[in-house]
Formats: C-alpha cells, structure tokens, sequence
C-alpha cells in the first residue's frame, strides 16, 4: 500500500485552499495520507490539514524561516522525511512555490519529477498536460525510490471535512539547512475580492481594456458578480494590472464556473488557464477572435458599452 | 564572471499542436521550431549583464540532437562568446538534462545560469531547480527582475501573491518568467558573426552522466474538445441565457 506525503503548503498562517485538493488526488491514489507542515510555528495550519477528510496524520516541523519557505531550505528538510518516514509519493500543489521547491526535492531523490498530474490511473500512472494543454500525456512513474509530483489544481475538487480532526505529531528532521539564500520580501496584493484559483467566477480583461483606468469597469463588473478577476498576458505587461492576476500557461490555472474573456482574443496560452472552466463567455468586437471557439456564450460588440449595460442588468 | 544560458529547441509558440493519431506523441516533422521563449529572455538577460561589465563570458548550452545546433546559432547570434552541444539522439527527461547541464556549469567554472522558467512543449518547469539541487546552489525561479552586486543577486520573482525578493550568495542559477525583459530583435550581421563562433560538442559520457529512464509515455491525446457554444446578440439575451443556467 502507499505511503504518501503531502506537502501542506500555507501563507499567512493558512493552509493553501489547494492542499484539499492534493488530499483528493492522494485518495485517488489510494493509502495513508500524511500531511507536513513547516513552519515558524506550525500549530494552526496543522489543526486545519488535520480537519481534511482522508488524512491520517499530520506532523509538524517547526524552525524559524520555514515560514518563507525558501526553496533551498524546504526542499532538504522534505527529502530527509520522505527518506526516514519511508514515502512511497510526495504530493505538492502545482501553486509557484510548489514548482520552486519539489524539483529540488526528486533531484537529491533522483528521481523524475511528475509535473502538473491532472488524472491519477493507478499509483504509478498519471496524465498531464503538455504543450499548454493542447496534448495529454498518460506516464507511468517507476514505483521506486518514490514518485514525486506537483498536483494541478484546477482537475481536482476539494476534500470535504473530517469526523474527526487527524492526530497531529510535533516532529524534527535531521537536514543540513544552507545559508546561501535569504528572504527579502513579499510585495503581495491584498484584495477583498475572491481569490482567483478558488472564485467561483471570474471576470477577465484583455489588452483591449487600453488603460489600468479604464480596467475599473472589470472590477466593477466582478464586484456586482461577486467573482475573481484575471487578466490576459498582454493586459499585465501593458502595466494594466499586477502580474498575479494573469491567466494561462505561465500564468494561474483556473477553473471557475463561470468566466469572462473581455476583450481577450484567445490565444492558446492564455486558453490554456481556463480549459476547466465549466462555461466560458466572450465578448469582442471582432466576430473572428478565436476566442468564441470556445465560448460557450459569445457577444459581439464595444466592451466600453457592452460591461456597463452587463453590470447594470446582471 | 562566467554565465551559462541553456537554450532548448522547442515547437514554435504560434504553431497548432497536432497529435499523432497513434498516441505516440506529437507530430514534430516538418514542423516550425524555434527557441523556446524563456529561453531567449534568458540569453537577453546575459548579453544585458554583459554590456553593463557585470559578466565577462557567455556560454550557451544545449542537450539534444543534431538539430539543436541552430538553436545554439541563434544564442550567439544573440551574443553568447561560445557554445555547447550536449549531443544525445534518444529522448532524455528533465533530471538527465540537468545532470547535464550541472557538469557543464562546473566544468565551465560559471557563477551564473540562466535558465527558463518552463519549456513550452512538456511544461515541465523543473530542470533550472533540478540543476540547483545536483550542485547544492542557490536558485531563484520565475526572476521578473534581476540585479547581480558585490557577489550577490537580488532576484524579484513572480509568484502567486505577488511579487517575492530574495537574495543569494553567487554562484547560483536563476530561471527567467517572462517579464524580465524584451528579447532583442537579431540583425543579420549578429547572424553572420555567430556563423564562426566556436560551438563544443560533448556527449553525456564526457561529462560522466548516465542518462536516468524516469517516466514511461504510455500515450499522448488530443483533450477533450469544448463544443462551440451560441452567439447572443444583446446584453438581455446573455443575461437570460445566463440566469436560466443558475450562474448568476
Ligand atoms: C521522444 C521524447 C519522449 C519524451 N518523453 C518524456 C517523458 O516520458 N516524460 C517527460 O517528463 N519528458 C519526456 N520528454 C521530454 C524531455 O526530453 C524534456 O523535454 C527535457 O528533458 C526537459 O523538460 P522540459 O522541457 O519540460 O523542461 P523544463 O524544466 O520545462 O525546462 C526549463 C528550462 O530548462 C532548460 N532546458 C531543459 N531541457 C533542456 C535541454 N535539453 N537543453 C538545453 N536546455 C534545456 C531550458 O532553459 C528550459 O527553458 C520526452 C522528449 C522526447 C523528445
Ligand atoms: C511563451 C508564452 C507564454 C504566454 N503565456 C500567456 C499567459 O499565460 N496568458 C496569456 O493571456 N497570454 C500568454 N501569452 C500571450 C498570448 O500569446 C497573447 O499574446 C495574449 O494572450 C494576448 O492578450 P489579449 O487577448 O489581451 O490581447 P490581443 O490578442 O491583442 O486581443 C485583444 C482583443 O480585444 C478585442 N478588442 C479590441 N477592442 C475592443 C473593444 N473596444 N471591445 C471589445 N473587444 C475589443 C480585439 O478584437 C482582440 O481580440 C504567452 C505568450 C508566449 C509566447
């Protein structure tokens, strides 16, 4: 049976909502599930991973700077577990800092690492994404010494809560801490709107939208629609709004119920954030954009007259 | 100060992916490649430190087939001093390459590599950090910005929430996002001068790498496709048709 790790990755104090999500895809793999937190000080996050439906134990491992979760730092720590704890997987979520830090992990294990799993087959056999999602690849990991593998969190739901909270286990690993690589800072934009990964809707602008002035009546429209907002590449690069808000391969993946393309004309890396998007609706002003290929609602016209009118009547 | 830049040969970003009809991969023949994107805002990035006196010598680097020479072309065009072919004919995995590339940056004596963040064909966004642990070096991922002082690099990164600053002690490997820079458009004379510049070739033996097998490909499909939905023609028929659906 599987021995798997889950890494429960947080910020400010909080479990990252994708961890139930790596829980769900660990169930699909079937066996123990145990979740690690590092941390400064660990104690809140785990009574929250051990809240999750399918975990069976979590443990902690306080030192000071775990907190910034240092790619260099974290990823020794990990592999010492995994080492002495016996793992037959390591499960990250597919967020940036998981990226960071999880490859470090399987290289000191020397193994491949699984990027992006989308759909589990078996223990050892996964799809993921190629070529911006516009292949699928089925692998099958060599069971041993152990797979290591970065969750997309847009093909999976969430766990539900548990009966009863998991045991949680103060722990120490025996791991060489280099000093090479320090934490500066962390400009974060604090919004109150719903984060963009776990919104239920999404409203998005493109390079259209022409200025970050004119982009308010996209946060007017999410504002009335309670939803998230995104963007395209080009409406980030072009200094519209922060580059946290961008959508697509080498931005967020997301999978909202319901998602605006406002004056995006949809390329293919920035369909590639929203292929999970339960329904797509565009509006352009060029009947041709490739983006009503897969829009399930499409409206042609000037977006300057066609979001206010939206937001009025919606 | 020695920089290395991996440059990977990758399907073109605007050429439609089509899968082979047997599952064993995608069709590449006769396809458009290019430089992988990522790529290129690295090499931009060492030419730039190059110019402001930071960076002595450029390196570009490569593991691949025969093909992957135009690639290296291209980087000393760009202004890389010189390159290496990592020649392997078989298909290699994220970890090979970076145990390839980790012997090459220490042969080289480099105190600075650039990578990628990601290759736009297997997505994988793993080989720079891959690279750093086999070396036990700093690594800073997604860099959007980048300044290298006194044995040090302060690296801004993009992450989720935002944007992240860390700091490292040189040598140590960056991998690039693509706000860092505006890659250079070539000039025919930077393409002519690249023509003689020295190009290495090694194989994985010379560098006391064996290649890992990793991850088996059972099959490579199309995903599922989404239907072409309807077209409304006013704000009222969208706001029914999304009301009667219960989605807002
Ligand atoms: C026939 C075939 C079968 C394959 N099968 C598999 C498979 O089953 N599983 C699997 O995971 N991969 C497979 N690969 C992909 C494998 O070759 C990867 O492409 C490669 O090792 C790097 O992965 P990546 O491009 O996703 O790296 P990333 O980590 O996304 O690349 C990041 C950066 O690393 C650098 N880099 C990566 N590779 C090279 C390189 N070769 N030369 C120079 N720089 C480089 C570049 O700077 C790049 O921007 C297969 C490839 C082929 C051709
Ligand atoms: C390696 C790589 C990675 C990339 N990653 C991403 C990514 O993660 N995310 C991403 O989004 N892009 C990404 N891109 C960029 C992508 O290729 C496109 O350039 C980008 O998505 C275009 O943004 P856009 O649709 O806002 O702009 P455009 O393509 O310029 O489209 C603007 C659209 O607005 C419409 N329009 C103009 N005025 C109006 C109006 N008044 N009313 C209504 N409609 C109007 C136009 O008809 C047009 O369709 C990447 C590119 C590369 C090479």
């Amino acid at each position: 049976m599987s021995k798997i790790l889950v890494i429960g990755q947080h910020a400010d104090g909080k479990l990252n909502s994708g961890i139930a999500k790596v829980v769900n895809a660990a169930k699909a793999i079937g066996g123990d599930i145990h979740v690690a937190v590092f941390a400064n000080d660990g104690a809140a996050v785990a009574a929250q991973a051990a809240a999750l439906d399918g975990v069976a134990k979590v443990l902690v491992v306080d030192r000071a700077g775990n907190d910034d979760y240092v790619a260099s730092a974290i990823a020794p720590q990990i592999v010492a577990l995994t080492q002495s704890g016996g793992y037959s997987h390591v499960l990250a979520a597919g967020t940036t800092s998981g990226k960071d830090f999880l490859p470090r992990v399987a290289a000191k294990l020397g193994v491949q690492q699984v990027s992006d799993i989308m759909a589990v087959h078996s223990a050892t056999s996964f799809d993921r994404p190629i070529y911006a999602g516009n292949a699928i690849l089925t692998v099958e990991a060599p069971a041993a010494p152990a797979i290591v593998a970065t969750i997309r969190l847009a093909s999976f739901q969430a766990t539900g809560a548990a009966a009863a909270a998991a045991p949680i286990e103060k722990i120490s690993v025996d791991a060489v801490i280099p000093g090479h690589t320090r934490f500066v800072s962390l400009a974060a934009q604090k919004s109150e709107r719903p984060e963009l990964q776990s919104a239920t809707r999404v409203v998005s602008g493109g390079r259209a939208l022409g200025s970050s002035e004119n982009f308010s009546i996209i946060y007017s429209l999410a504002d009335k629609l309670k939803a998230g907002v995104g963007a395209s590449r080009a409406a980030v690069d072009s200094g519209y709004v922060p580059n946290d808000m961008q959508v697509g391969q080498t931005g967020k993946i997301i999978a909202p119920e319901l998602y605006f393309a406002i004056g995006i004309s949809g390329a293919i890396q920035h369909l590639a954030g929203i292929k999970d998007a339960r329904t797509i609706v565009a509006i352009n002003k060029d009947p041709e954009a490739p983006i009503f290929e897969v829009a399930d609602y499409g409206l042609v016209g000037d977006l300057f007259a066609l979001v206010p009118e939206l937001e009025a009547k919606a | 100060m020695k920089a290395l830049v991996s440059v990977k040969r990758v399907i073109d970003y605007n050429v439609r992916i089509q899968v082979k009809p047997d599952g064993s991969g995608v069709v590449v023949d006769g396809v458009k490649h290019s430089v992988n994107p990522f790529d290129e805002i690295a090499m931009e990035e060492a030419v730039r430190l190059k110019e402001k006196g930071k960076v002595t010598e450029i390196i570009a680097v490569t593991v691949g087939g025969q093909k992957c020479e135009e690639t290296l072309r291209t980087a000393l065009a760009f202004g890389a001093d010189r390159a290496v072919h990592v020649k392997v004919d078989e298909e290699i995995q994220p970890l090979t390459a970076a145990m390839a590339l980790a012997a090459v940056f220490k042969k080289e004596g480099a105190e600075l590599f650039f990578l990628g963040k990601q290759a736009i064909d297997d997505d994988a966004a793993q080989t720079g950090q891959m690279v750093a642990a086999l070396l036990d070096l700093p690594q800073a991922t997604f860099a959007s910005k980048v300044d290298i002082d006194g044995g040090k690099a302060v690296v801004t990164r993009e992450v989720d929430a935002g944007l992240e600053t860390l700091e490292f002690d040189l040598p140590g490997i960056i991998t690039t996002d693509l706000r860092l820079n505006e890659p250079r458009y070539l000039k025919l004379p930077d393409i002519m001068k690249a023509k003689k510049k020295p190009i290495e070739t090694v194989s994985l033996a010379d560098l006391g790498v064996t290649a890992i097998a990793g991850l088996k490909s059972v099959k490579t499909a199309n995903p599922p496709k989404r239907s072409k939905g309807v077209m409304v023609k006013t704000v009222d028929e969208l706001v029914t048709a999304l009301k009667a659906k219960g989605l807002i």
